[in-house]
């Protein structure tokens, strides 16, 4: 129901009966976001909390007076202060803007009303950023009406090109500064229609800025953002091959007969497909194959002349007879991945119906026919992107790198000779501004060696990168097979002599390296030195941090007190000694 | 499509948009009948109705209609 290709009407006619379905999920998580009135905002406010209880996340929203978005940001607000927002959405659009050039304007006049709206923009981002949140706008659709025609593109006071303009001008600003994201109205109401987006019906009687049956679409994309923000982002696309990546059936045509590339129709759907796959494979996503195939056949597909994807790009790739729930799991297991971050996708509608009947919460792409895929996955908005770190850059290597530790490990009886033959080295460090970025990611998108899976905004870590009051140590771990990237983080609060640990998360790359006692040995080091006699740990279970159960008793904490949302260790420096760890040599960074 | 069958759709979107499977309407029906039916509910309504019987309603259209009688002469007159 939530899931490009919408059903837009279907969606705004059972509003209240899809509510109170999605009020009965558990585990919503409850966030306040204040959504800002450009015009009328009641709707999109109403279909927003469909899309993102959807998502597990339960909005409580401060909703902004009408068409005073400006006046809500810029004065003195202390309403909106007091909400406290985690999220600001401005919903703006081109009727916000004041004023256009006209054709014949002089160069000064045309510079002047540009600064104007620019000066308006800019001083609400800036005033923005005092609610230390990440802040949503939209960037603005094109005019509906062209004075000079095409020209209205390109003559220096054309109303199109005014708008590409300021358009830009707002890129270029998000692009800066990274608490701003921008929801693409541009593109959504391309994508739409700009025709049915901009009906001037809806906007003259009842002030709507988008049409009613374009606001589940306009809904999907600003809870895709949000999703993101709070680590809700698929991680992985595990595709079938015959007749998904290929036209054909390797088993039967042979590489010979199988379809890749620019010759037919149909080969050319599957080269979209594998180049899609390429590029999100550049910005992170993990790819796996999932096939009911002979495995030595499945790869040879790959050795198809036009074939863009290769054996290579997989970080998993199971081709067998088995069912595919189970190879789902087993690709989960081995990536170290919970299923509910996989994205399916197979030609086959029986297979999909299988995984969706399973027990496994993997996502299922729908998809009206195969040269439609790209542009379905694409609009889902299972994979936007909120922020680009060097990790994500990397990351498909580092699952590379992890199959060739997978075979280091079978050489070994010992478990920690083969810690030790991977000559790790862990890089600590604090949250420098360089290192901000990744940070706040990786909070926000662990969730299982996440102690209390406290969510932190890039704003929120920068005011506690400042602060004295917060021990805060980042690890990154090297090893002889690559670089990991970050993958370690822990928050400690000092108050009345004791180091509370906030937060302690690593990312499941590393799991059973060792790597948690380096940075609690660290702790004691940093906390020794400011007097701390007590290190008190929190753990709040979820469903997917199980792993953080044995974690604090397994580093010497004590168990002191067990309520059924949280369960507080301690540790006491005075009787207590950390171990040294001899696995992993630290450097300090 | 005769006038009960108009009615008979158009108490189905109202269903859908109320969640309330119990609501009858007749001719007489009208806002301060159904508790939620405010201005933006009216709307949805009216998007329902456009989409339901495929056909476009224009600001005049929609101005001052009272009850839902009055929208049902309406999409008889759009359908005719």
């Amino acid at each position: 129901m939530f899931r490009y290709p919408l059903d837009g009407n279907e969606i705004l006619r059972k509003k209240r009966q899809l509510r109170r379905l999605l009020l009965e999920k558990d585990n919503l998580l409850p966030k306040r976001i204040a959504l800002l009135s450009g015009s009328t905002i009641g709707e999109i406010s109403g279909i927003l909390e469909l899309f993102l209880l959807d998502s597990g996340i339960k909005p409580l929203f401060h909703i902004g007076a009408f068409n005073r978005y400006y006046e809500d940001l810029v004065f003195s607000n202390p309403t909106l202060t007091e909400f406290a927002p985690e999220i600001i959405y401005i919903h703006i659009s081109i009727h916000n803007i004041e004023e256009f050039p006209s054709p014949g304007d002089s160069p000064e006049v045309r510079a002047e009303i540009r600064a104007g709206e620019w000066d308006k923009l800019s001083r609400l981002l800036v005033a923005a950023q005092q609610y230390n949140c990440p802040v949503i706008i939209n960037n603005f659709e094109l005019p509906s009406i062209r004075i000079m025609g095409n020209r209205d593109a390109y003559d220096v006071n054309g109303r199109v090109r005014f708008i590409t303009e300021l358009n830009l001008m707002l890129a270029d600003y998000a692009a800066g500064h990274d608490y701003i994201y921008i929801n693409d109205i541009n593109y959504l109401s391309g994508w739409f229609g700009l025709e049915q987006w901009a009906d001037p019906g809806y906007y003259n009687a009842y002030k709507y800025a988008v049409a009613p049956e374009a606001i589940p679409l306009l809904c999907l994309s600003i809870s895709s953002i949000i999703k993101a923000l709070f680590g809700g982002n698929k991680k992985a696309l595990m595709l079938d091959l015959d007749n998904t990546l290929w036209n054909g059936v390797i088993g039967d045509d042979g590489v010979e007969g199988i379809l890749i590339g620019a010759e037919t129709p149909k080969g050319m759907a599957h080269a979209e497909i594998q180049k899609y796959a390429k590029e999100l494979r550049r910005v992170g996503i993990l790819l796996g194959v999932i096939s009911k195939n002979d495995e030595a056949l499945a790869k040879e597909g790959f050795t198809h002349p036009s074939s863009i994807l290769t054996e290579a790009d997989f970080s998993v790739f199971l081709a067998n007879w088995d069912e595919k729930r189970i190879n789902l799991q087993q690709a989960a297991d081995s990536l170290n991945i919970g299923t509910d971050s996989f994205v399916f996708v197979d030609d086959n509608p029986v297979e999909r119906e299988r995984i969706l009947e399973s027990e496994l919460s993997v996502e299922v792409a729908s998809f009206k026919s195969i040269e439609r895929l790209p542009q379905t996955l694409s609009m889902s908005g299972y994979f936007e992107v909120v922020s680009l770190s060097d990790d994500d850059l990397k990351r498909a290597e580092m699952y590379s790198e992890n199959r060739m530790r997978e075979n280091a490990i079978k050489e070994f009886s010992d478990y920690s000779e083969y810690l030790k033959s991977l000559e790790m080295k862990a890089y600590l460090s604090g949250f420098s501004t360089e290192r901000r970025e990744r940070i706040t990611q990786l909070i926000n998108k662990t969730n299982q060696f996440n102690n209390t899976t406290r969510r932190y905004t890039a704003e929120e870590i920068s005011v506690v990168a400042g602060d004295e009051r917060y021990i805060k140590i980042a690890a990154r771990l090297t090893d002889r097979f690559g670089d990991n990237g970050l993958v370690c983080v822990l928050i400690a609060e000092l108050k009345d002599h004791k180091a509370i640990i906030d937060l302690f998360i690593m990312s499941c790359r590393v799991f059973g390296r060792d790597l948690e006692y380096i940075l609690f040995d660290e702790l004691i080091r940093q906390v020794t030195a400011k007097g701390v006699d007590t290190i008190e740990g929190i753990y709040i279970p979820t469903k997917k941090n199980t792993v953080i159960e044995k974690l604090f008793c397994q580093l010497g904490f004590t168990e002191v007190e067990s309520l059924p949302e949280s369960i507080r260790y301690e540790f006491s420096l005075n009787d207590s000694q950390a171990r040294e760890t001899d696995t992993i040599e630290v450097i300090y960074e | 499509m005769n006038r009960a069958e108009i009615l008979d759709r158009v108490q189905n979107i109202f269903r859908d948009i109320f969640d309330d499977n119990d609501i009858l309407i007749t001719d007489e029906t009208n806002a301060t009948d159904i508790e939620d039916w405010e201005s933006l509910e009216q709307i949805n309504i009216l998007v329902a109705i456009q989409k339901e019987f495929s056909i476009k309603f224009s600001i005049d259209d929609v101005e001052g209609l009272e009850n839902v009688g009055q929208t049902i002469d309406l999409i008889e007159a759009k359908l005719s």
